[in-house]
């Protein structure tokens, strides 16, 4: 060990106490949050009270306006086979599912799910278009348009309130694959910043990036309304978001990779309730 | 003791030889890593503390503020993810912090710090394949104005 290793070596040593006794100063309130039961959390918790407010309130959720014109289309017959949502499934809140008895109560709560057909996982935006081309036998939404997310909204927040459930992990369940497939591109660096989203989301949920709070980066708010964006989006927009903010190529819209990844964020984020449609800043 | 070091620097050459096929990358300076650190300036020149200053507010090019507190008080919002920078030019040599810019990940693999003078990451933005987020300069000033913090 030369000099200059020693020399180093103690610089190091050095450089981790003053880290250490540097932590909570500079004028900076301690972060309430990383404390918080170790347990999970929704962005909701750090949003300011004014915006906490628009979401409580239907008629101050400024996404309110997408899911009245949803709820107009899923009464509407459309497609060659001429027929509604509701000719199928009853009203959005009808609880027994009306004449199929799959009612949209819980769909939220439980969603992606397996997709035989496919043999992949699905999302409310994919099971909406699959209804629409199979049995309305109408065109697809497009993922982000106004009528999608409209859509999709209008039965997640069905399950308002509703724990999310998840089971991906366990070894037989039939999502296990693509939930495995999801946390490896959950904690893989990625990006010229070549950041995984574990650094920001599991390992400082609640620090401040400049005069950003990070989050648990949790889904169960999805789709949502973010003032950003004076639109409401879904989950696979804020992760092309979040992509783009690291440098990194970002995946399409109803891509496996960002299915695996809701896949995974659905298991990570079980037990919290489903908000949709959230507000967020 | 000294072989391992020895093969971290020649691993850290490795690297960089690696990363110099990429596109790009003939722009990148060749350095030499030794203990963890990199004594020599990646230009040859002297780094000005002063650009380095604007250079570490900028938000597309150094961005430290995002993560860092620094003395910079009329800057509002000083980021709480990283070590405090106050003090830094005292508690740290210029070669070791010219290591932590380049890529700190040579002393830290778990570090969230990006690596500025790095190219080959995995899945990058197109339009920043085979760049650095810093140039060689402009890592020469900002470790110029880090060692101004004492």
């Amino acid at each position: 060990m030369n000099f200059k290793t020693i020399t180093t070596a103690v610089a190091l040593v050095g450089a981790s106490i003053a880290l250490a006794a540097c932590q909570g100063t500079a004028g900076y309130e301690p972060n309430p949050y990383d404390s918080m039961d170790g347990g999970i959390w929704s962005g909701y918790k750090t949003a300011s009270v004014e915006t906490q407010a628009m979401q409580n309130d239907d008629f101050e959720n400024p996404a309110m306006p997408w899911v009245d014109a949803a709820a107009e289309l899923y009464d509407k017959a459309d497609g060659e086979a001429n027929v509604s949502c509701a000719d199928c499934h009853g009203a959005p809140d009808d609880e027994t599912g009306g004449l199929k008895h799959i009612p949209m109560k819980g769909v939220g709560a439980s969603y992606p799910a397996f997709d035989p057909e496919t043999n992949k996982p699905i999302n409310i935006e994919m099971r909406i278009n699959q209804c629409r081309t199979k049995y309305q036998k109408a065109k697809a939404y497009k993922y982000e348009s106004d009528e999608m997310l409209g859509m999709t909204g209008l039965v997640a927040m069905q399950s308002r309130g509703m724990e999310r459930v998840s089971t991906a992990d366990f070894p037989d369940d039939k999502l296990n694959a693509f939930w495995k497939k999801g946390e490896e591109f959950y904690y893989q660096r990625r990006g010229q910043l070549d950041l995984a989203c574990s650094n920001c989301h599991e390992d400082n949920p609640g620090n401040m990036i400049r005069a950003e709070r990070l989050s648990q980066g949790q889904s169960n708010g999805f789709p949502t309304y973010r003032l950003k964006w004076q639109k409401p989006g879904s989950l696979h927009r804020r992760f092309r978001g979040c992509n783009k903010n690291i440098r990194a190529q970002p995946y399409g819209y109803g891509s496996d990779e960002y299915m695996n990844l809701e896949t995974y964020l659905a298991w990570r984020g079980r037990g919290l309730p489903i908000e949709a449609v959230s507000v967020r800043k | 003791m000294k072989h391992a070091k020895l093969m971290t620097a020649a691993f850290g050459l490795a690297l960089a030889g690696t990363i110099a096929t990429g596109a790009q990358a003939a722009e990148l300076v060749n350095y030499k890593i030794v203990d963890e650190t990199i004594p020599q300036s990646l230009t040859g020149k002297p780094g000005d503390a002063a650009k380095g200053k604007k250079i570490v507010i900028h938000r597309k090019k150094g961005n430290c503020l995002a993560c860092h507190v620094m003395p910079i008080p009329e800057q509002q919002f000083h980021g709480l993810t990283g070590t405090d920078l106050n003090g830094v030019g005292s508690r740290l040599d210029e070669a070791t912090l010219r290591m932590r810019l380049v890529d700190p990940k040579v002393i830290n693999d778990g570090t969230m710090m990006p690596s500025f003078y790095k190219t080959g990451q995995h899945r990058v933005l197109k339009k920043f394949i085979g760049k650095t987020i810093l140039n060689a300069q402009e890592v020469e000033d900002i470790v110029a104005y880090l060692m101004t913090l004492k």
